[in-house]
């Protein structure tokens, strides 16, 4: 770990009981849902973490307590350092406040959090999915999501799977 | 058959102002077809008049699951889902990928494959800021622009084509190195590039930088204030145009950019002026990089000696059992990488792309999550268009220079 990240590390863990974890140099501190929100403010106002360059999640399906690890990736600018916070959320109705009154990035990233997880953004200014069409159904980047093919046409069986096709017809 | 749904303010009534409401201002759709969104985007935009009262950017046209796709290959064959993302930046896609999986499995690069990554991908950069030139200049009615870049970004494709067989979707920058050694030809090749270049960009200036019509558009527009842009999570050429000195290569070299001699552009104005200047700069820089990159190149191999993790080359399959092995085992099952996870980033023409890469102790990755610059720069659009005139709309969608494919994933 950077010598310059140990202090920030100490204090996070003193102030929300986070736990951490390193991996060839990254830091990965975890904190609970209703934290989040005070821990970028801290991070961002005291420590001068200015970029939230990322936020995303991981779905480890089919373990589900928790399911997903939400991830806060930040960046700071002045003293070019970089932390990760994780928020693991449980798989029934899973739940993470909106940050996007910390970082403006966190608006359109947690409705993309929402259209490709199913996790839902609670107090989010804007709650519509971003990639996917409106009346879509299902979160694609879920594990239990299947990853659809295109069956190919050749000719003795192309009527057969055109009819099948969802485009439009005529 | 799905019904065509008319779409109601009801959708949009928490986006726009009271007046939309009343019938006051009129909703307007820009796009997806509309030349000047680079792409498929579509602007719905809230007038009072020609004025700007709010833009709602609509995304996702381009969408192809890009990184569920990717989770259901091994990582070798994942990477070229990569090239496909952002089609400007195809060299530096490919090494943001395979900077996570080196560093994932640990796994060492030849100082002569790192000298090469760092020669495509200045020109890359070169590329892309050249596509961006000619298309922002045909945005603002600068017709010749567009044909001039046009005409030296196809000698880049022609060195890329060179090198990899492909002028666009190279993935020639592989895992442990790059594919293999660049023919002889490749030296002669640059160098006339760099011979030719310069000059080219004295053209372009001439052409723009003094040119009153194209000062009159852009001087003073979309003014992007350095708080907002780092709220928003700006990068690149943007965020270096509001006044934050901010460049990975310089901030956390990687590739070995820090023998190389090059400056940082950055300016305070935040406009969509200062935006083009930082970018002109910058081509000279990368310039610089390509020039002392291609003096110093190393001789030695182009692919990482570890063969639990690099394929051998071809020619020794013909004579070792061992590399046979390796060969098959390497491309029909791939191979392990450790349960943890990566956030490996570099510095793309738009902005810091990186790779959040999770692997879960198979020959696949868990969870790959591209952080794409333009999705962030695209973001902070809405904030910077209010108030200003529907062309000069299109001025500042150029200038924070957008690829949809790296958006929409």
């Amino acid at each position: 770990m950077d010598k310059k990240l140990e202090p920030i590390v100490k204090e996070v863990q003193v102030k929300f009981g986070a736990t951490f974890e390193e991996f060839r140099d990254e830091v990965h501190l975890f904190v609970k849902p209703e934290q989040i929100v005070e821990a970028l403010t801290l991070l961002r106002d005291e420590q001068n973490f200015e970029l939230l360059s990322a936020l995303t999640a991981v779905d480890y399906y089919p373990q589900s307590t928790p399911r997903f690890h939400v991830i806060y990736q930040l960046t700071s600018i002045a003293k070019n350092l970089s932390v990760q916070l994780r928020v693991p959320v449980n798989g029934d109705s899973p739940k993470v406040p909106t940050v996007t009154r910390v970082f403006g990035s966190a608006n359109w990233r947690e409705r993309e959090l929402f259209d490709m997880f199913g996790i839902e953004v609670e107090g989010h200014p804007d709650p519509r999915r971003i990639l996917m069409p409106d009346d879509s159904e299902g979160h694609p980047l879920r594990k239990d999501y299947p990853l659809g093919y295109e069956e190919p046409q050749f000719t003795f069986n192309f009527d057969e799977i055109n009819l099948r096709k969802p485009y439009a017809k005529e | 058959m799905t019904q065509i749904e008319e779409v109601s303010l009801d959708q949009y009534k928490h986006l726009v102002s009271e007046r939309a409401l009343t019938g006051e201002t009129m909703l307007l759709n820009m796009g997806p077809q509309h030349p000047s969104t680079h792409g498929v985007l579509r602007l719905l935009l809230e007038l009072d008049g020609e004025i700007v009262v709010n833009c709602i950017p609509d995304i996702g046209f381009l969408h192809t699951g890009v990184e569920k796709n990717m989770e259901a290959k091994t990582y070798q064959k994942a990477e070229v889902m990569t090239d496909r993302l952002d089609y400007m930046n195809t060299m530096g896609n490919n090494l943001s990928y395979v900077m996570a999986v080196e560093k994932l499995i640990d796994v060492d690069v030849p100082a002569r494959a790192q000298a090469l990554r760092v020669i495509l991908v200045e020109l890359q950069r070169i590329a892309s800021h050249l596509v961006w030139l000619g298309t922002s200049g045909l945005d603002l009615a600068a017709m010749s622009m567009f044909l001039y870049c046009f005409r030296e970004r196809e000698q880049i494709l022609d060195i890329f084509e060179l090198v990899s067989g492909q002028r666009m979707m190279t993935t020639y920058i592989r895992p442990g190195g790059v594919w293999r050694d660049v023919p002889v030809e490749f030296e002669k090749a640059v160098r006339d590039f760099i011979k030719v270049f310069p000059k080219r960009i004295d053209e372009y200036e001439t052409l723009l930088t003094k040119n009153p019509l194209f000062i009159d558009r852009m001087v003073d527009i979309g003014y992007l204030s350095k708080e907002t842009a780092l709220s928003y999570g700006v990068t690149g050429p943007t965020l270096r145009a509001s006044g934050v000195n901010w460049d990975l290569r310089k901030a956390r070299p990687y590739m070995g950019y820090e023998q190389y001699d090059f400056n940082v552009p950055v300016l305070t104005e935040g406009d969509t002026y200062a935006r083009y200047l930082v970018r002109i700069q910058e081509l000279r820089e990368s310039l610089k990089i390509v020039e002392q990159a291609l003096n110093k190149l190393p001789l030695g191999p182009v692919r990482s000696e570890n063969r639990k993790f690099v394929p051998p080359p071809r020619s020794e399959i013909g004579v070792s059992m061992e590399s046979l092995i390796h060969h098959f085992k390497l491309w029909t099952e791939g191979f392990p990488a450790p349960k943890a996870s990566i956030y490996s980033a570099v510095e793309s023409p738009r902005g810091e792309l990186a790779v959040f890469l999770e692997g879960d102790g198979g020959p696949k990755p868990l969870r790959v999550h591209m952080r794409t610059p333009s999705f962030d720069n695209l973001g902070v659009v809405p904030e910077i268009v209010k108030g200003y005139l529907v062309a000069d709309l299109v001025a500042i969608l150029a200038s924070v220079d957008i690829v949809l494919g790296d958006i929409d994933r």
